[in-house]
């Protein structure tokens, strides 16, 4: 009977098996809110992970400016409930779509870019927005600007259940065939007739989106958003999560947010010995293990029966 | 005489961009890597500079020096734990890896000494010169001849000396130069020293000028020197000096214009035209890449 019901739909089950029990300790307050808080800041650095995972890991791009979407979604949905009284379901779609919006405006020229190159710009674009919001008024300039507290469970974890299947199911896809080709050889990929700068944008477009979606979620978790909290900093705790797990490996990038967001929570009264930690993390992964914690690998590879369809490749990081 | 008065402020803060710069410039050059922990390199150089002349009252020119050698072991320090091992590999792992490093000098600084600023003590003398019309503090125009001076240097230890010549054979192609009987690993590292010892320099220097430095203080110039270094052609000595000044003078010119706080702004917005428009910098040449 089991094996007639489909990976995709067992996953599906589980999922809301786990959301359901979860939601059940919650309003029954045997979860307390910090660890309710807790996991709602996994689900929005999983959202954000998984959606970096798409550009650096399925596509190669490396992008490390994926904090200015972040701060493009937060603002723009805050700007949606905050001044326009506008529901908060609207609020985080508003969010993703001017994120993904900004990532076809950056993606379109910086994308002709590669490698270091390319690394740089988005880092220089995700600092020009920052700079924009830190400059308007309307906002709240420096100070920062108050936002209610609307980010619940239930949303959290839809947003990021929508983010996952979204990113699986293009992965799979021709589209994410084609993305794969392009991290493992563009110029090959272009000379087989693959249109890189369509897919490459593409790639960006939806990465930016549900970054843009996470930042609406991260802006209704706090009760104020202020431009600092989108700097460089932010965005090399994105990149860590995937470079951790694994370039080109979702589950990884989803097991190394998860773990790293509870080491952090732990480490929230001693913020100097956290960063000393990631960074001493980022860099013996690099030297002793470049691939990350699961290589090109999923988690679903090791359970034979549920094997999710999916391409393997080479892996161009090195292993 | 305004315009003039903003040209020269310009051309001293483009100074300090141009000396980090360098550094940048002759690290990718030998190993086409950007080393992001050379703005922290520059940051302990401002606080070696720091320390030796308050608490050991060391004059300006001691304390460059003392900065300087102290960078320049630091930082091949740097390229021999973290880099050398990642020589063969991606570059992308090497980029992590940078910025990994970078991290770590900053929190490491931060867990010892605090996150706290520290005022910069007056070592120099403070007169304000009238030239031309224009107010030029003795200051500024002694940390430009200073910048000009180590510029020249580096332009002599480039082009008339063993190592240089040593240098620009490895950058031109590491494996010929090994045949050769060049010792790489050893010009790696000098090339390291000789960035890093810039960088130090610079870190006194914009110590002095802007009297006020803290652990982060090496994001953003390093930053903006590296653009600087884009900006003139990535790898090429003259450029980075050129990009550094015309960086500086367009920073400048915003904040005169009233736009300071677009400053950072305005030098990212010339990074991605120039990486869109003309990559390989101004004095760069294109080049297409092969299968």
């Amino acid at each position: 009977m089991l094996k007639k019901v489909s990976p995709f739909w067992l996953a599906i089950t589980l999922a809301f098996l786990f959301y359901g029990v979860i939601q059940l300790l919650i309003s029954t307050s045997i979860l307390n809110p910090f660890y309710s808080n807790t996991l709602i800041f996994i689900c929005i650095n999983i959202i954000l992970a998984v959606s970096l995972h798409l550009v650096i890991g399925i596509t190669g791009q490396f992008s490390i400016g994926h904090a200015g979407f972040l701060a493009l979604g937060a603002y723009i949905s805050a700007i949606m409930t905050m001044k326009l009284d506008l529901p908060f379901s609207l609020a985080l779609v508003a969010g993703g779509v001017v994120a993904a919006l900004a990532g076809l405006v950056v993606g379109i020229p910086s994308l002709r870019l590669r490698g270091d190159y390319l690394a740089i710009a988005t880092l220089g674009f995700a600092e020009i927005i920052r700079i924009i919001f830190l400059n308007i008024d309307y906002v709240g300039g420096a100070a920062g600007m108050q936002v209610t507290h609307a980010t619940t469970w239930t949303t959290s974890f839809l947003c990021l259940i929508l983010t996952i299947v979204v990113i699986v199911n293009f992965t799979n896809s021709r589209h994410g065939r084609a993305c794969i080709s392009i991290r493992e050889n563009e110029i090959a990929a272009d000379a087989m007739g693959i249109n890189t700068t369509y897919y490459k944008v593409a790639a960006f477009v939806i990465g930016s989106f549900f970054a843009g979606i996470a930042g609406g979620l991260y802006a209704h978790n706090f009760y104020i958003i202020q431009p600092v909290n989108f700097g460089f900093l932010k965005s090399f705790d994105i990149l860590i999560f995937v470079v951790l797990g694994g370039l080109g490996s979702l589950s990884g990038a989803v097991i190394s947010a998860i773990l790293l967001t509870v080491v952090s929570t732990f480490l929230q009264e001693l913020p100097e010995t956290r960063m000393i930690i990631y960074s001493l993390v980022l860099v013996m992964v690099m030297l002793y293990r470049p691939q990350g914690l699961m290589g090109t690998h999923e988690i679903t590879d090791y359970f034979g029966k549920w094997k999710w369809k999916r391409i393997k490749g080479g892996n161009q990081y090195g292993g | 005489m305004e315009w003039l008065q903003q040209l020269f402020n310009g051309i001293s803060l483009g100074s300090i961009y141009a000396l980090i710069a360098l550094g940048y410039t002759m690290v990718y050059g030998i190993i086409k890597l950007i080393n992001f922990a050379h703005g922290e390199v520059f940051m302990i150089g401002s606080f070696t500079g720091f320390y030796a002349i308050a608490f050991w009252g060391l004059g300006f020119f001691p304390a460059l020096v003392l900065s300087m050698t102290i960078c320049a072991v630091f930082g091949v320090l740097i390229e021999r734990v973290a880099y050398k091992r990642l020589r063969s590999s991606t570059r992308i792992a090497a980029l992590i890896t940078a910025i990994g490093v970078s991290l770590l000098i900053q929190y490491v600084v931060i867990y010892i000494r605090g996150a706290q600023p520290e005022a910069y003590p007056n070592v120099l003398p403070n007169r304000t010169l009238d030239i031309f019309g224009i107010q030029i503090s003795s200051q500024s125009l002694l940390i430009l001849l200073v910048s000009i001076v180590l510029m020249i240097i580096l332009q002599f230890v480039v082009h008339r000396t063993k190592i240089g010549k040593a240098m620009r054979a490895v950058s031109f192609d590491p494996d010929a130069a090994k045949l050769m009987g060049i010792n790489v690993n050893n010009t790696i590292s000098a090339t390291f020293a000789i960035g890093s010892a810039l960088a130090g320099a610079a870190g006194v220097i914009f110590g002095v000028y802007y009297t006020k430095i803290e652990p982060l203080m090496g994001i953003i110039p390093g930053l903006k020197a590296f653009i600087a270094a884009v900006l003139g052609g990535i790898g090429i000595i003259p450029g980075a000096v050129i990009g550094g000044f015309v960086l500086g003078i367009v920073e400048t010119v915003v904040s005169a214009l009233g736009f300071s706080l677009w400053r950072d702004a305005a030098a990212f917005i010339i990074l991605i035209l120039i990486l869109i428009f003309r990559p390989s910098g101004i004095f760069g040449k294109n080049s297409k890449e092969k299968v």
